[in-house]
């Protein structure tokens, strides 16, 4: 991605972030939505990050890729299993994806 | 509620020491999301992104999945579009947070309604963190503490660790570190909270696996805007 279609991405994901807090908080509240909307609106992070997940781990560009991701990725996995603290868990996937990278 | 002369009684020592408890709950989360910050940082850098880009984007954006989202497809070499459809849509939950919190924070301690300038700000800081912060107190009072208090902490925290993060990113070979599997490291770490519902679980297993089929046959980032047809398990209570 060339450097000003970055900005320009970085400027609407800003205005469209706080236009919809600020739509929510300003002007919509203390409405309800009608419940159907609300539990499918609640679910939009368990289906991206899920996909987010398995995009960075899984795919390259437009393969699917199984290489040393996968390793970190599995590790970062028992961290979060374990309760670890975020910066842990991305910490132990970025070393045991570089261990596994230096072995191979 | 009974009004003493000046608005609302004042606050008991009971309710300082809440208060007390509070504020220490708010500052040692904006610790913690500084540490997540960091991560963004390095995150973003190795993605492509410059320092100041992604300073511009903490300070604007303010909202950490969303960021991770954006950069995450940048990384991957998809293009703007499909970097902010997922982005955008990862916000969603920030409006539906804001209808839930405008009850709580629009009000001041004498029951006045806040100004619209000063509602306009307290918008910016509508995300996740402050939302659960607040909606757990058990006082108006003590909620709007724990909300601008919890503000304060994290916007100082998220911009301060995406500067040192972006700065030693830049410094490092980010390549050679594995820092590619920092993104689905951070991911994995914000899902827990939305797996607890069967609903939850069921989405989530339909995003990954929409995702990872469709990864060939579409544009770069574009899979996962597809995925989020696993919201629709909630179309049944």
């Amino acid at each position: 991605m060339s450097n000003s279609s970055l900005w320009w991405l970085i400027a609407l994901l800003s205005l469209t972030a706080y236009g919809l807090k600020a739509f929510g908080f300003v002007l919509a509240g203390g409405r309800r939505m009608p419940p159907v909307l609300e539990r499918c609106l609640g679910l939009i992070p368990a289906a991206l990050l899920a996909a987010l997940v398995a995009k960075d781990t899984l795919t390259l560009a437009q393969a699917v890729v199984v290489d040393a991701r996968l390793a970190g990725v599995a590790v970062a996995g028992v961290a979060v299993w374990r309760r670890a603290p975020f910066i842990v868990v991305v910490l132990v996937a970025m070393v045991a994806t570089a261990l596994v990278r230096a072995v191979a | 509620m009974t009004d003493s002369e000046a608005g609302q009684p004042e606050p008991t020592a009971a309710e300082a020491v809440e208060r007390r408890r509070v504020v220490s709950a708010s500052v040692t989360l904006g610790a913690a999301v500084g540490v997540t910050a960091l991560s963004f940082g390095l995150a973003a850098v190795s993605a492509g992104a410059s320092v100041w880009q992604a300073c511009v984007l903490s300070f604007f954006t303010f909202t950490g999945a969303s960021q991770f989202s954006a950069m995450s497809v940048v990384g991957a070499g998809g293009s703007a579009v499909a970097a902010f459809g997922g982005a955008a849509l990862l916000a969603v939950r920030n409006f539906v947070y804001g209808l839930a919190m405008a009850g709580r924070i629009s009000v001041d301690d004498d029951g006045r309604r806040l100004s619209l300038g000063r509602r306009l700000v307290a918008a910016h800081f509508v995300i996740d963190e402050t939302t659960a912060m607040t909606t757990t107190q058990v006082t108006p009072r003590l909620a709007r503490t724990a909300f601008w208090v919890t503000a304060l902490s994290l916007f100082i925290t998220w911009n301060l660790g995406t500067l040192v993060g972006a700065l030693a990113g830049s410094l490092l070979d980010t390549q050679a570190l594995g820092f590619d599997a920092a993104f689905p490291a951070a991911f994995l770490a914000m899902l827990p909270p939305h797996l607890r519902t069967r609903q939850g679980r069921l989405a989530a297993l339909t995003g990954a696996v929409v995702c990872v089929a469709l990864t060939p046959f579409v544009p770069v980032g574009a899979a996962i805007l597809v995925a989020v047809v696993g919201v629709l398990f909630g179309a049944r209570p």
